[in-house]
């Protein structure tokens, strides 16, 4: 009890396009405290994504139960944000109108409150001089900052982040990580920030849950003893390398049939 | 050569290869002492312009450009809604697709006739075989487009309980706009190939009738001339299409496929 996201039991599963049954996850068990930072890392077809989905109330799980604050979750509720691996961003519409976006999208208009809010939100990502740009004018980090700003537009409690600098390069990726370790201690939040890399899970993250693949598990929940603030600074600490080197372990252990993808750090 | 004359020549390219041609169909005409009822060299063309009035020509035109552009509204206001309703619902897309597709697989050539018998001789079947013929790659653009849509875009969507309206006025429809003019740029040639088929079948007035009916008099020259007249307004429509997506879509323009 008292848990901000709580899974217990969830066990979902989908008919494949052949027809047979897939499981996607298999009585996952995770709870998440309030403001905590939990990443959840594992290879492909583990069902990260499928967490995240359920958490968000965009499908129901086939046994077990989702809750957020106690209440189970059976529709997409306001107090979450969503930032997927791509930007998704509408091209028609200037940065500030696509922050704005879910108010207009949601109640049809966008008052004087939420235009200041986002004017804030572009000045706290940086983006203040792209206000009228289109997003097609903007670097892919840059459209990705807009799409966490829009996640960020109602000041949800729950942020839920789907691989969300996995198709940005290396140095725009460490630097958006930062910048989302600042957002999240200027504004507490509690995240489910599902990633393909170990050391971007390890440098933001008060726990790491690794998952198994086929059918989805967890694996195991890694606390991450790391202190913050973190900074550049924490990326040279041999003890980030040693747990680094201990999850990569882990996550080998899972999946014998070694193969590149899902251990990129 | 010098880099500047290049690129004037690489600029001027297609206008030197239109004026060439004409040149040598002039040429080969004068040599070989082509007939006019064969091949009219462009003088002769140009020289027949006269033969008919201003009026005449102005009323064929307005004719053809009238069937094609109501043709060409109809389609859309019919496409678009059968498009949105398409993509939005399995049923209608199971039930109305096969019946598109039968539609599109028939020759409107080889019904117009028939339609001309069914609806009579007025102006409703000149533009129900524009529409016919224009309306089909409208529904099939548009439906692509609606469906093109990003499914992280659609979530965004769910996870604010917007409405189904919202979802199709905010998301799916300026999404779909480059596809739709993409289409809307294909199917503003064929109304205007639908436009001269009905003609052809039943009009009395039009160029595609003109055509015919100086055809049938051995006027070639005439009929040239309004087949040049004819090509002139389906490009000029085609350029309004161009000109409107830059004009009003601006951010469409660079992803649209052509």
């Amino acid at each position: 009890m008292g848990h901000v996201i709580e899974l217990s039991d969830v066990t979902q599963t989908f008919v494949s396009s052949d027809g047979s049954p897939v499981t996607a996850l298999d009585k996952v068990n995770l709870a998440l405290n309030k403001h905590e930072f939990v990443s959840v890392i594992g290879p492909s077809g583990c069902g990260k994504s499928t967490i995240l989905r359920l958490v968000a109330g965009l499908i129901r799980p086939s046994a077990g139960t989702v809750s957020i604050y106690d209440l189970p979750v059976t529709e997409p509720r306001d107090e979450i944000g969503v930032v997927f691996q791509k930007p998704t961003l509408l091209p028609w519409l200037s940065v500030l109108d696509n922050i704005t976006f879910p108010m207009r999208h949601k109640y049809g208009r966008v008052d004087d409150k939420d235009r200041a809010r986002a004017v804030e939100l572009l000045a706290m990502t940086g983006l203040t001089d792209f206000a009228h740009k289109r997003p097609n004018e903007l670097s892919g980090g840059m459209q990705q900052r807009v799409a966490i700003a829009r996640s960020l537009l109602h000041d949800p409690d729950i942020l839920l982040m789907d691989e969300p600098f996995s198709a940005l390069d290396a140095l725009t990726r460490d630097e958006l990580s930062f910048e989302l370790l600042r957002i999240w201690t200027e504004r507490p939040k509690t995240v489910v920030f599902v990633t393909h890399s170990i050391q971007e899970a390890l440098l933001l993250s008060d726990r790491i849950v690794v998952m198994s693949a086929r059918p989805g598990r967890v694996a195991e929940i890694i606390d991450v003893p790391l202190p913050r603030p973190r900074s550049l600074d924490t990326l040279a600490e041999p003890e980030f390398n040693r747990l680094a080197r201990d999850i990569r372990l882990k996550v080998f252990s899972r999946k014998p049939e070694a193969n590149a993808e899902g251990f990129a750090a | 050569m010098n880099p500047a004359l290049l690129k004037l020549l690489d600029r001027a390219a297609p206008v030197l290869t239109l004026v060439a041609v004409l040149l040598l169909w002039e040429i080969g005409c004068r040599a070989f002492s082509v007939p006019a009822f064969v091949l009219p060299a462009p003088s002769v063309v140009v020289s027949s312009v006269p033969s008919l009035e201003f009026s005449t020509w102005s009323g064929h035109i307005l004719a053809t450009l009238q069937v094609s552009l109501i043709g060409y509204l109809v389609s859309i206001l019919l496409a678009v809604p059968l498009a949105i309703g398409i993509t939005s619902s399995r049923f209608l897309a199971r039930t109305v697709l096969p019946w598109l597709i039968v539609i599109q697989s028939t020759p409107i050539v080889a019904i117009a006739p028939i339609i001309v018998v069914t609806l009579g001789a007025g102006a409703v079947p000149r533009i129900v075989i524009t529409t016919l013929i224009s309306f089909f790659p409208i529904v099939i653009y548009t439906a692509s487009g609606l469906a093109s849509v990003p499914a992280e875009l659609i979530e965004l969507s769910r996870s604010l309980r917007a409405s189904r309206s919202r979802e199709y006025w905010q998301i799916r429809i300026p999404y779909a706009i480059p596809h739709i003019f993409s289409a809307l740029k294909v199917a503003i040639t064929l109304a205007v190939i639908g436009a001269v088929v009905a003609e052809f079948v039943a009009a009395e007035k039009g160029l595609g009738y003109l055509i015919l009916f100086s055809t049938s008099s051995f006027k070639i020259p005439v009929a040239f001339a309004a087949l040049a007249i004819l090509v002139c307004c389906s490009l000029l429509l085609y350029a309004a299409i161009v000109w409107l997506q830059q004009r009003c879509f601006p951010w469409s323009v660079s992803k649209s496929a052509d």
